[in-house]
């Protein structure tokens, strides 16, 4: 029984991990239709602004909750303002220019601050004992978050009139721009919105992950496979895909192994868009945001 | 390591002028020199390996150079960078064997980059230096594998962390062919010692999430864990281990954890206790060693990275090799290898190295350590260990004219398959 309890926290924590990875890049893909494949730079950047700052004695939730969101937001609005907005509706230019920005960022952070970075921090909040077994409390805490920033999104986007101009100027540009709203502003706004998710992310897994210049890597295949499989709703989509492929893959990572579990994931992901090519919200829940 | 803009300017432009260097004293005394390449990685995933390895490398060389250099001519140093991409490691192999005509060539972290590049090697005739920490099993008469392989290191911390901790062992590796094999040799010294692998998963180098497998671990209720986990993402593994509180409970001893400088990449509380085995550590308390890392720091910066197996074997071999032109007198390929097999020796920073002439891997020294806030601290020195793994299937006094890989390394001679 205990050991039910906690795989299934383990499995749930498995699926949040993935929600956590992914929603950075559904904003903004699923958004702005830009495939991000700097992606996991924005979330390599989030743990290095950690890693720097705790270095430097800044507090660690300061650090996670405030200082790598506005970081790599402002990171991002930038690299709209001097790249992203010249390539919008040009798909294949934005992959290219994405990826060099990428290989950019990982160069720029090896020069900086050398090929590893010494780190002083540990994930907080302990061990939590569950029968003869023990979970990590910063895992739970992590499933509490991303669900409340799952929520944040869905609210963000559903009734603030951010969110209301944001998903108009997505839909139809030049009515949104007729109507008095600056384009320009909202694109922007949206990516900044995107990277400082990512690099939330990256804040938050900093303290149970490795942070190199090139960990970017081992996120953005994850990320994508996920956020391909949601389909175009952004919430609903990278959800029910993060529950899908993760619990799949927590399963069986327990039951027979990491390789398989690994394979598992990819096979389902195959499966599933060849049966459903524009994802699972292509199919159901498609008036979800 | 803090950023001002002297330190960026010295760094960028201190590595400029290796970039540059090679080619401007290249011309400048173009026709009496020997010339030296080495292809490691300096960007790219594998590059926390290869950037101290390539400081290593060229510190030993300007070392030869300042002291009169080698026969008289100063090395010609030329280093390539394959980015952590084979396809590059071939394409280098060839430029350095065939363009540039290299009397030597020091090269390779992977296996499987080894491997790439070794083929080319014999083809053209030149002599290559492999100086990684590996699985063991090269057989050839062209090639120098300078660094442990498992009967030297696995076979000393397998007992020793038994000992200390018990016998039920629970074995944690990379899913390639390092993690498989050296998995194996665990496993079998497991046996040899009186314990039991309670069981052995093996992990694709991008999963970053080994929570599922942390529970099986508290499930099988081991004595220890073996961890044979390589590079960035595995990092993981050990900061959710601590996050559990496991590492309180179940000790880790690990071959691989160290290399990439892992421990620094981790907390102290996560790392403490800890315990590697490897034929160097920067905290060997010798004076040699003392001096190396005085030399390395000096010409690198205080906060250069930390100096593990890899990037102090680097520099050995540059020295090995120098040995054994000085006694061929010659940099002719055929005459080295001769002169390398009497065998030669070098007391370096991990004290004496000398080939092993039948096998061309080193005898060396191993040192058994534990992690504590950051550092290791050495418990035990094994002098002059042989490459007894590779030794099971390689002889090439008996038969020299050979150029393979075993890739069971002996697990079949060893009667572990």
């Amino acid at each position: 029984m205990d050991l039910a309890i906690a795989l299934a926290l383990q499995v749930i924590y498995g699926i949040a991990n993935l929600v956590l990875v992914s929603l950075g890049l559904a904003i903004i893909f699923g958004m702005m239709r830009v495939i991000n494949l700097a992606h996991g730079e924005f979330i390599m950047l989030g743990g290095y602004t950690v890693v720097v700052s705790t270095n430097h004695g800044v507090n660690l939730w300061f650090a996670m909750f405030i200082l790598a969101p506005v970081v790599v937001g402002l990171i991002g609005v930038i690299v709209e303002r001097v790249l992203i907005r010249f390539l919008y509706g040009r798909m294949v230019d934005t992959l290219l220019a994405t990826w060099g920005l990428s290989l950019l960022f990982i160069g720029l952070i090896t020069t900086i601050f050398g090929a590893q970075t010494a780190t002083t921090i540990s994930a907080p909040l302990g061990p939590v004992p569950i029968g003869d077994y023990t979970t990590s409390g910063y895992e739970l805490f992590l499933i509490f978050i991303a669900i409340v920033l799952s929520v944040l999104v869905y609210i963000g986007l559903k009734f603030t009139k951010l969110g209301l101009v944001a998903r108009g100027t997505m839909q139809a540009a030049d009515m949104a721009s007729a109507l008095g709203v600056s384009t320009s502003k909202v694109y922007a706004i949206t990516f900044g919105l995107g990277a400082a998710v990512s690099g939330f992310a990256g804040a938050l897994l900093a303290p149970i992950t490795g942070v190199l210049p090139t960990i970017g890597a081992t996120y953005i295949a994850k990320a994508f496979i996920t956020v391909i499989s949601g389909g175009a709703a952004i919430l609903a989509g990278t959800t029910s895909a993060s529950v899908l492929l993760g619990g799949i893959n927590g399963i069986v990572s327990f039951g027979i192994g990491p390789t398989m579990g690994e394979v598992a994931l990819l096979v389902v992901a195959i499966i599933l868009l060849r049966l459903m090519p524009r994802g699972i919200t292509g199919r159901f829940f498609r008036k979800s945001s | 390591m803090k950023l001002d803009r002297r330190r960026f300017l010295q760094t960028t432009s201190a590595t400029a002028a290796v970039l540059a260097a090679p080619g401007i004293i290249g011309r400048a005394i173009a026709a009496d020199t020997i010339k030296m390449v080495g292809i490691l990685d300096q960007s790219g995933g594998l590059d926390i390996y290869g950037k101290p390895m390539v400081d290593a490398t060229v510190l030993a060389v300007e070392e030869i150079n300042a002291a009169g250099g080698l026969l008289g001519k100063q090395i010609d140093l030329k280093m390539y960078d394959p980015q952590s991409t084979i396809q590059f490691y071939t394409q280098y192999a060839t430029q350095a064997a065939a363009g540039d005509k290299a009397d030597v060539v020091h090269a390779g972290i992977t296996s499987a980059s080894r491997e790439a590049i070794r083929p080319t090697f014999d083809r053209f005739k030149t002599l290559y230096f492999y100086n990684t920490l590996y699985e063991g099993g090269v057989c050839d008469r062209n090639t120098f594998c300078t660094g442990s392989t498992p009967a030297q290191t696995v076979e000393k911390l397998v007992p020793y962390a038994m000992k200390k901790w018990g016998k039920k062992v629970y074995i944690v590796a990379a899913d390639y062919n390092y993690g498989q094999i050296t998995a194996d040799w665990v496993e079998k010294y497991v046996r040899d010692n009186g314990g039991e692998s309670v069981a052995t998963e093996f992990f694709p180098l991008d999963v970053t999430n080994f929570g599922p497998t942390i529970k099986k671990i508290q499930a099988a209720k081991p004595d220890l864990v073996m961890s044979a986990l390589v590079g960035g993402a595995h990092v993981s593994f050990y900061r959710q281990y601590a996050a559990s509180g496991m590492n309180s409970s179940i000790p880790i001893a690990s071959t691989t954890f160290g290399v990439g400088n892992e421990h620094i990449l981790i907390s102290a509380e996560e790392g403490n206790g800890m315990i590697a085995a490897y034929s160097y550590f920067e905290e060997i308390d010798t004076p040699a060693n003392k001096a190396f890392v005085a030399r390395f720091k000096a010409k690198y910066g205080a906060d250069a990275p930390y100096l593990n197996e890899l990037a102090a074997r680097s520099y050995e071999a540059v020295y090995l090799w120098a040995e054994g032109v000085k006694k061929a007198g010659t940099v002719e390929r055929m005459a080295v290898i001769e002169a390398l097999e009497t065998p030669v020796s070098y007391d370096g920073p991990s004290g004496k190295l000398e080939i092993e002439p039948k096998t061309h891997h080193a005898v060396q020294n191993v040192y058994l350590a534990e992690l504590q806030n950051q550092k290791f601290n050495i418990l035990e020195t094994y002098a002059q260990q042989q490459p007894a793994d590779t030794l099971l299937v390689c002889d090439l006094k008996a038969n020299p004219n050979q150029a393979k890989f075993y890739f069971e390394n002996g697990l079949e001679a060893a009667g572990i398959k």
